[in-house]
């Protein structure tokens, strides 16, 4: 135990000496694909309350695949599967990105969680009272600025909670980078397991430490919903 | 275009692995959530603890970890033990292979069990004291009570987290693939490998988990209403 920690704590923190590996790199992929995530899901979000089927019909569709199917497989399809493709082969720039087992993690990572996103935000938009709609119009509003000032602001905060845990499950689902050969914790674990067979060992100091990660969030979030949803409080 | 190149068995057979496996840790899970949550719900001390500690680490760590952490470590323990009942017996009788399937029933069970026991617990908790307290008036015992007025009621308010963990689960089995076990993951990346059509073959077997989990949200909705019979609905 005190020898894998010695010989691996730096890796499994923040480097290996060859580039970001670890901790470091689950937090990197966590941020950048829940970035995506959200910017993905705030216009897909009002688009699906839409009356027009043209409209919320394909962002429908988007969320039933992305939330049927396991984020694995769509991580396969997009490793795998689009690399093999022939004319993604004989396109420069598309050859280039999908060769990379980083950026299509993160793509598979930000379309999966945009998806469930969406979801929470739709169902926290369509919460919005009748009231305080038209009270938005008797003043005057417009549609944009309606939504700007009093639908989206109020919607985020009821979405918090439910959004919190999309953002925890996230980071249970970073893991699933080390199959595209990304370093992220478990890889790094995977790795001193192939060179010490101490599997209780290895994986219970990754367990450990994303349970601290998991548990910082928990904290985070907490004080966000406390300061953002006080109105809320008994 | 829809040409399986000669792997139709195999994924079906694949997709029979991955329906048992899920059905299987759905049980699994569905039994530790049940006794999870009325150790939560109990009034001894290191019950409540140890299910707290369950719950709480399990739901911390992803079902990744965890699930190369019990089946290999699973395996190492087991070959412990038996070598250490075959060292008081004297002979080589015991041994406990371990494959994929089994390890990944118990691992998935394991590790969903403490989302059900959650689950579980804030449905017993949903279910009004005084129909409990009605019931004992009535002379039934704790058994009776529990099957005839806690269960059946609780099933009402656990049943969209049960589905929803079904899903979870549904969806987790794809990582069994990881360790090994041939399920439809795995079917459809051998025949991709082979076909040189990996994209056609991912998509497949992509289709199929599609199929899986709209037929059991369809499920869902039916069983939701018939454990809702009697409730009045808001008309919106």
């Amino acid at each position: 135990m005190i020898d894998i920690l010695q010989n691996y704590w730096q890796a499994l923190l923040y480097s290996d000496g060859y580039g970001v590996t670890g901790l470091a790199m689950t937090l990197w992929l966590l941020v950048l694909s829940c970035a995506i995530g959200f910017c993905l899901a705030l216009p897909l979000a009002v688009l699906r309350n839409a009356r027009n089927p043209v409209l919320w019909f394909p962002v429908w569709l988007y969320t039933f695949i992305f939330r049927g199917t396991p984020l694995y497989v769509q991580l396969l399809l997009i490793y795998s599967g689009i690399y093999g493709l022939d004319f993604v082969h004989h396109t420069a720039p598309l050859a280039d990105f999908f060769r990379s087992g980083l950026n299509c993690t993160i793509l598979s990572f930000g379309l999966n969680t945009g998806a469930y996103t969406t979801e929470i935000f739709a169902g926290a938009i369509k919460e919005t009272s009748h009231g305080e709609v038209d009270a938005g119009l008797a003043m005057g509003m417009s549609r944009v600025t309606l939504y700007r000032r009093i639908i989206i602001p109020a919607a985020l905060r009821r979405a918090l909670p439910a959004y919190s845990n999309e953002v925890i499950l996230m980071l249970h689902a970073t893991t699933l980078a080390f199959t595209a050969t990304v370093p992220d914790i478990l890889k790094v674990a995977n790795d001193a397991y192939s060179a010490t067979y101490a599997p209780f060992d290895c994986f219970g100091i990754a367990a450990l430490i994303y349970l601290c990660v998991s548990f910082t969030l928990i904290f985070l979030f907490r004080r966000t919903e406390r300061r953002y949803l006080a109105f809320l409080s008994p | 275009m829809f040409n399986l190149a000669g792997y139709g068995p195999q994924l079906f057979s694949g997709m029979v692995t991955t329906i048992e496996l899920s059905v299987l840790s759905l049980v699994v899970s569905f039994v530790i959530g049940l006794l999870g949550a009325s150790a939560k719900l109990s009034k001894s001390r290191p019950m409540r603890g140890v299910a707290t500690v369950y719950t709480t680490i399990i739901r911390g760590v992803p079902d990744l970890v965890l699930m190369l952490l019990i089946f290999y470590s699973l395996q190492i323990w087991l070959n412990d033990f038996s070598d250490y009942l075959n060292s008081i017996q004297g002979d080589f009788t015991f041994a406990f292979p371990l494959d994929p399937f089994t390890s990944g029933v118990i691992t998935l069970g394991f590790i969903y069990g403490a989302y059900f026991t959650e689950t579980f617990r804030g449905a017993f908790l949903a279910v009004p004291k005084g129909q409990l307290e009605a019931a004992r008036a009535f002379g039934m015992r704790p058994k009776q009570v529990f099957r005839r007025i806690l269960f059946p009621q609780m099933m009402r308010y656990a049943l969209p987290g049960i589905g929803n963990n079904w899903q979870v689960i549904l969806k987790a089995t794809a990582l069994v693939s990881l360790i090994g076990l041939s399920d439809v993951v795995k079917a459809a990346q051998a025949a991709g490998e082979a076909t040189f059509r990996t994209f056609f073959f991912i998509v497949v077997a992509g289709a199929v988990y599609l199929v899986l989990t709209t037929v059991s949200n369809g499920v869902l909705i039916l069983l939701e209403r018939k454990y809702s019979v009697g409730v009045r609905k808001a008309a919106l």
